[in-house]
């Protein structure tokens, strides 16, 4: 039996993987555009094809509780949330992966409020980025089916928690051919979760998450126990340690069920390619479409698009970026006062290494501005020519702004 | 010491995340951070008065388990942090929380002093 291909939406992309990944808890509270997600788990919960607890709670900061007391004694659980409703999370959003809780979390992109808009941007799920989950960006509908699968093995071979972020409404509400894998090709891909950190048993009863002080000290039984900058270190040890991670779940995904993402990034006409377009979820897709139309022109360009985005793969980054002459790095996102989140983590990235390029940095799409192939195009053909006039770097280019009227 | 963090393997045995088994001290030596220090008048204490395991209201409202039943109590102030619960609640106002540094263990009370 293979995979049936069936038209759906990212959310509904996103729940199927939810029930190949046979979760056991789902707690989750409803907003725009995510809701769709959760109420379909709700519906397979409550027809009994899905044998999960659905558990109804009162705002996200509740769901992510419920999924970290779950996960805390070894069930398998889900969440999905966008926008102000991860910002209600925060809290419990930085105890997932402190307490080291394999959860998987769909974020669905969405601007942040105010003032209110439930339109796409990357804002939300980058403003948790230092929080210390895996952050994971899909481009189309299949491989958030795909991703949010694979999150499950990554997030339990590491004790750490996974976002699948996908743009809203642009993958969320829009329809998609997605070939659903067979329950029994993901069975032989994802085994159960067995081996928590926790210890819950009644036999051999312990504190979970005690206060921890400053320095290391000596246990009960006289044994060092780190003190949090040595849990702190393991964690970021753990975040590392998904460098490698990623990028072999994806093989063995491709061995079990016939496709790749890429790892840690994804690219389309890198080859020799001059100037680099960069970018991370859907806008990467719509680069495909502007690059192949700069190369029409001549212009050598290619894209580079951002899976991984925490860790930051810094090392597949120099590697595929060396001796390229521009990368433009276009953000749905800003961190105000400053530039696009990408954009800095790439000039970082970038800096000290052989044939670094320059790295300019474009903000496009925040709140759902409307961004076509031509205007990434022309943003490109505009980078260029400061580059070609002899700029190094360059104040960030705000794309379809109108503050003119 | 530098620790320098380096991708897997690492090797290291110290634990993950924040756990322990409930234990005496299993917080560390909480006395350390007592500013005040109850102390038991046995003229006062009802247990000592009746010459047995009585009372033990102390015992019973001491959050952090460092009270011993006993005639009269005991309080193990390796691990009292000076809450002065116990005090609220003797009903015989047995128990007087007294400064540390009159028990030369803080060498400056709380009003900056030098107390010896």
């Amino acid at each position: 039996m293979s995979d049936q291909v069936s038209v759906m939406t990212g959310n509904e992309a996103a729940a199927n993987a939810a029930r190949l990944a046979r979760v056991q808890v789902i707690a989750a509270y409803p907003i725009t555009p995510q809701s769709p997600v959760v109420e379909q788990l709700a519906a397979w919960v409550e027809s009994g094809e899905l044998p999960a607890e659905f558990v109804a709670v009162e705002s996200e900061h509740s769901a992510m509780t419920v999924c970290i007391g779950a996960s805390t004694v070894g069930a398998r659980t889900f969440t999905a949330t966008s926008s102000n409703g991860l910002a209600y999370m925060t809290e419990q959003v930085w105890w997932a992966p402190g307490a080291r809780l394999p959860i998987v979390m769909c974020v669905v992109n969405r601007a942040m409020a105010a003032p209110w808009n439930v339109l796409n941007d990357q804002q939300d799920s980058m403003s948790v980025r230092d929080a210390g989950w895996v952050q994971l960006f899909c481009r189309d509908n299949q491989e958030i089916l795909d991703t949010t699968v694979q999150a499950y093995r990554i997030a339990e071979r590491l004790h750490v928690p996974v976002m699948v972020c996908y743009d809203g409404f642009l993958l969320s509400h829009t329809m998609m051919p997605v070939a659903v894998p067979t329950p029994e090709q993901i069975d032989a891909f994802l085994p159960p979760f067995t081996e928590p950190f926790t210890v819950v048993d009644p036999g051999d009863p312990h504190n979970i998450g005690p206060v921890v002080m400053a320095e290391p000290r000596a246990d009960e039984t006289g044994a060092t126990r780190g003190g949090y900058m040595e849990i702190r270190a393991l964690h970021h040890r753990a975040l590392l340690d998904a460098l490698a991670i990623i990028p072999e779940t994806d093989a063995e995904y491709a061995s079990a069920v016939g496709r790749s993402w890429g790892g840690l990034t994804w690219e389309h006409l890198l080859d020799a390619a001059e100037v680099v377009l960069v970018a991370a979820g859907s806008l990467g897709t719509q680069l495909t479409v502007t690059a192949e139309q700069l190369r029409s022109e001549g212009i050598k360009a290619g894209v580079l698009g951002i899976r991984a985005y925490r860790p930051f793969p810094v090392e597949a980054l120099r590697d595929k970026l060396a001796g390229r002459r521009l990368a433009l790095v276009f953000d749905k996102a800003l961190s105000y006062g400053y530039e696009g989140p990408i954009c800095s983590d790439l000039r970082g990235a970038m800096l000290g290494s052989d044939g670094a390029p320059a790295v300019f940095g474009a903000v496009c799409g925040l709140g759902g501005r409307d961004v076509s192939p031509e205007d990434l195009a022309e943003a490109a053909r505009r980078a260029l020519t400061d580059l070609d006039a002899g700029a190094r770097t360059r104040e960030t280019d705000w794309i379809n702004l109108h503050l003119e009227g | 010491m530098h620790a320098r963090m380096s991708a897997r393997g690492s090797g290291s045995q110290m634990s993950e995340i924040s756990m322990s088994r409930p234990a005496v001290g299993e917080a560390g030596r909480t006395g350390d951070w007592r500013n005040n220090r109850p102390v038991i008048d046995a003229a006062k204490c009802l247990a000592v008065k009746q010459g047995k395991v009585t009372c033990q209201i102390c015992w019973v409202y001491c959050p952090d388990g460092c009270i011993a039943q006993g005639v009269g109590p005991v309080i193990d102030l390796t691990y009292c942090k000076g809450c002065g619960i116990c005090a609220e609640e003797c009903p015989a106002g047995a128990i007087e929380m007294q400064p540390e540094s009159l028990h030369g263990v803080c060498a400056v009370d709380e009003t900056g002093e030098a107390a010896r």
